[in-house]
């Protein structure tokens, strides 16, 4: 089985559903906002120096860190 | 009294406060609430004839899992039935656009058994976007009333407040059948637990909201896209982000001149007033020497904090502020520092307490406690005057460098300088402090972008500049009060007999040269005078009389009472009109005769105020937030002592 992908590897304009979890320490906050299993992601810009990351997630606009970005697992639609 | 309590909650930038501020109009009050310091807005709004509601307006959340002091208060109100603010009913704001994550706030405050209504906010935005709801359908499934409202065009208020009237005949159930431990904090093993519970949750609204709910995905982008693509741009973003710092801090300064002059001469010429129609008396000179400068320290600077604060309101309302969260925070994170530190950096311009305060949502403890370590360095308002005097001093009112007026450029150092050792400051205590690193949940929502509403934009900056000037107000008059008395009494013979010593040393003089010379015999010879001479070898190094010392000492209460100090001190005993600013000028020391504010002395000055932790509020605030006395210990005496060392060099190089 070869590297998994998390959003972290997207590219801007890349769509993806997410699939699961890396760490079970994810922000409680992110989970509340809609990023759970199931749900779609757009990357919509990443900043200026690569991080952080600005993300369509189902609806929400939100912008998180690479660092979490990268514990988020997902698949590339 | 109200007939009916009545709680607003709803996600952030859902509009929640337009609509408060629609149903209360400006019939509200803002308290603590016991033990914190979050804001507590509490209005009233009349329902109908004879029925008066009582609307409190709960911080915004995204849950009611209790992550943070916000939250932590909502679910109080909510949950505890002895509460105080433990309301009839709740209303639930959500924003048209996001419904799935506000329903989610929704199920758990529906879940409560309180009667709770669905506002959907901002339909104005339905068509713009292409939406379509099912409204009964989703007021089944929801087992609620839903009213669809447009606090910006003032649309479905009245039948807001007509199912608030009603709120007896609203279901209690739960919509969500599902939830073991809504309320108890979590452990971390309860975390698996909750993530369960929140994706079960959200199966629930999908579900509801296929049922009901439509968009045409054509519409449903635009003017985002489009101004992020400007606003976030790697180079434009950051090009327009100091344009706009750069041109608020003109602004600021070239628009307040002109209130603030009037203020000025109006005090002065109240003084004069006072003096020439009372009967002559200790009350007279209380009023004209201690009372009337004392609260003109005050408005004077009422035009430039409510500029400040209506600028961060503008960019907060528009959803600018967040863009600029993201453009920072790589940069932001070489300083140890977060891109949320931004906003505190920048509302530290205003007011470091309430910057302290909303330092709250940076989750990396370790960044926020750098960034309330630094935000004092950040020049607030309370500074302002402060500059402003002595900039107006040592730089003429008409210089122009390069077609900008040089005023307005000084003032603009001062604010990057004070940035500048925020930062500096930043990057050695991101050295020094050994706090293990723990993860950074940096979790930012990044709203629509909005035409800031005039009405919440006015309501704001009247609500901040009132309470700041109460408070600062109340401080500085009695100061004041305080000051004239030390001021016009003096411990010893030499205060008693100042006219008859000073009539028999100098008895060359013409009657008027005599006057001046025994008033300041006698303020030398007064309580504060001896005050002042027993600290000026102290700051006589940094170019200072004991006048501007006794400013100093009592600036250590707040910042902002200097003029004030400077304004009773140098009118007790001196009849002539004149504004503090042509009396500040005509000041020279005793010894030397030469003018006390010269260019050294006021860099000197300057960057004391800089520099220096000046104020009991930030120091309590800091206590709080930190837990301790610790860090505000610290922090006062690094700062202080830094400031003093600054204004040391400065002087010394340039006297």
């Amino acid at each position: 089985m070869g590297r998994r992908k998390t959003i972290a590897d997207l590219e801007r304009g890349d769509r993806a559903i997410i699939k699961s979890f890396a760490e079970i320490d994810i922000p409680l906050k992110l989970i509340e906002m809609g990023c759970i299993e199931g749900n779609y992601v757009e990357v919509l810009q990443r900043a200026p120096l690569k991080d952080p990351i600005y993300l369509n997630i189902s609806g929400t606009y939100l912008a998180i860190r690479i660092e979490v970005a990268s514990k988020i697992i997902v698949e590339k639609l | 009294m109200s007939d009916i309590k009545v709680a607003l909650i709803g996600n952030p930038n859902t509009g929640k406060t337009s609509l408060f501020n629609r149903l209360t109009g400006l019939n509200q009050k803002v308290g603590n609430y016991p033990g914190i310091t979050v804001d507590k807005k509490i209005g009233q709004t009349k329902l109908s004839r004879g029925i008066l509601a009582e609307v409190i307006d709960l911080p915004g959340t995204y849950s009611l899992n209790a992550s943070s002091i916000d939250e932590d208060l909502a679910v109080q109100v909510l949950s505890d039935q002895s509460n105080e603010n433990y309301p009839d009913v709740v209303v639930v704001v959500a924003d048209i656009e996001n419904l799935k994550r506000n329903l989610y706030l929704y199920t758990q405050v529906k879940d409560l058994g309180i009667p709770t209504i669905l506002v959907i906010n901002m339909i104005d935005q339905m068509k713009v976007k292409g939406i379509d709801i099912d409204m009964q359908e989703m007021e089944s499934l929801l087992e609620t009333k839903i009213a669809f409202v447009s606090s910006k065009q003032n649309k479905g208020i009245s039948y807001l407040k007509k199912i608030i009237i009603d709120y007896k005949s609203l279901s209690t159930l739960p919509c969500f059948v599902d939830s073991p431990s809504v309320l108890s904090k979590l452990a971390t093993e309860e975390k698996k637990k909750h993530h369960l519970e929140t994706v079960r949750r959200y199966q629930f609204l999908k579900s509801v909201l296929e049922k009901t709910y439509s968009q045409n995905p054509k519409k449903a982008k635009g003017l985002r896209s489009l101004l992020d693509r400007v606003l976030i741009h790697r180079f434009f973003g950051y090009l327009i982000f100091f344009t706009i710092l750069f041109s608020v801090f003109q602004a600021l300064f070239s628009w307040s001149a002109v209130p603030m002059d009037f203020i000025d001469e109006a005090f002065a010429g109240l003084s004069e007033i006072a003096r020439a129609n009372l009967s002559e008396g200790v009350f007279t000179n209380l009023l004209a020497e201690g009372i009337i400068p004392g609260i003109g320290g005050v408005v004077i600077f009422i035009p430039q904090i409510a500029f400040l604060f209506m600028f961060t309101s503008v960019l907060e309302e528009s959803g600018y502020m967040s863009r600029v969260v993201f453009l920072m925070d790589k940069i932001m994170r070489n300083f140890g520092l977060s891109g949320k530190s931004i906003v505190p950096l920048i509302s530290g311009t205003a007011c470091a307490i309430p910057a302290i305060m909303s330092t709250r949502n940076i989750e990396n403890w370790k960044e926020r406690l750098i960034t309330i370590l630094v935000t004092p360095f950040t020049t607030c308002s309370a500074r302002l005057p402060v500059y402003a005097i002595i900039i107006s001093l040592i730089v003429p009112a008409d210089a122009n460098f390069m077609s900008f007026n040089v005023q307005g450029l000084l003032l603009m150092v001062l604010y990057l300088l004070g940035f500048g050792v925020a930062i500096l400051s930043a990057i050695l205590l991101d050295k020094v402090l050994k706090i293990g690193a723990s993860k950074s949940y940096f979790v930012v929502e990044m709203p629509n972008y909005k035409l800031p509403l005039f009405k919440n934009v006015a309501y704001n900056v009247i609500e901040k500049t009132k309470a700041f000037v109460f408070e600062a107000g109340k401080i500085i008059l009695a100061l004041s009060i305080l000051l004239w008395v030390l001021a016009s009494y003096g411990p010893g013979v030499d205060f008693d007999n100042a006219e008859r010593i000073v009539t028999q040393t100098n008895s060359s003089l013409s009657e008027k040269e005599l006057q001046t010379e025994i008033a300041s015999f006698k303020l030398e010879n007064s309580y504060i005078g001896k005050m002042g001479k027993a600290i000026e070898p102290a700051i006589r190094p940094l170019g200072y009389d004991w006048k501007i010392g006794i400013a100093v000492l009592a600036s250590f209460a707040a910042r902002e009472v200097f003029v004030g100090t400077l304004a009773t001190i140098y009118s007790v005993g001196n009849e002539q009109e004149s504004t503090i600013k042509e009396r500040m000028r005509k000041e020279v020391f005793q010894d030397s005769k030469k003018p006390v504010y010269s260019f050294a002395t006021g860099v000197s000055v300057l960057l004391f105020y800089a520099f220096a932790m000046q104020c009991m509020s930030t120091i309590a605030i800091v206590k709080r937030e930190t837990n301790g006395w610790k860090w505000p210990l610290i922090q006062m005496f690094v700062m202080t002592g830094f400031a003093y060392i600054t204004a040391l060099i400065a002087y010394q190089i340039l006297k």
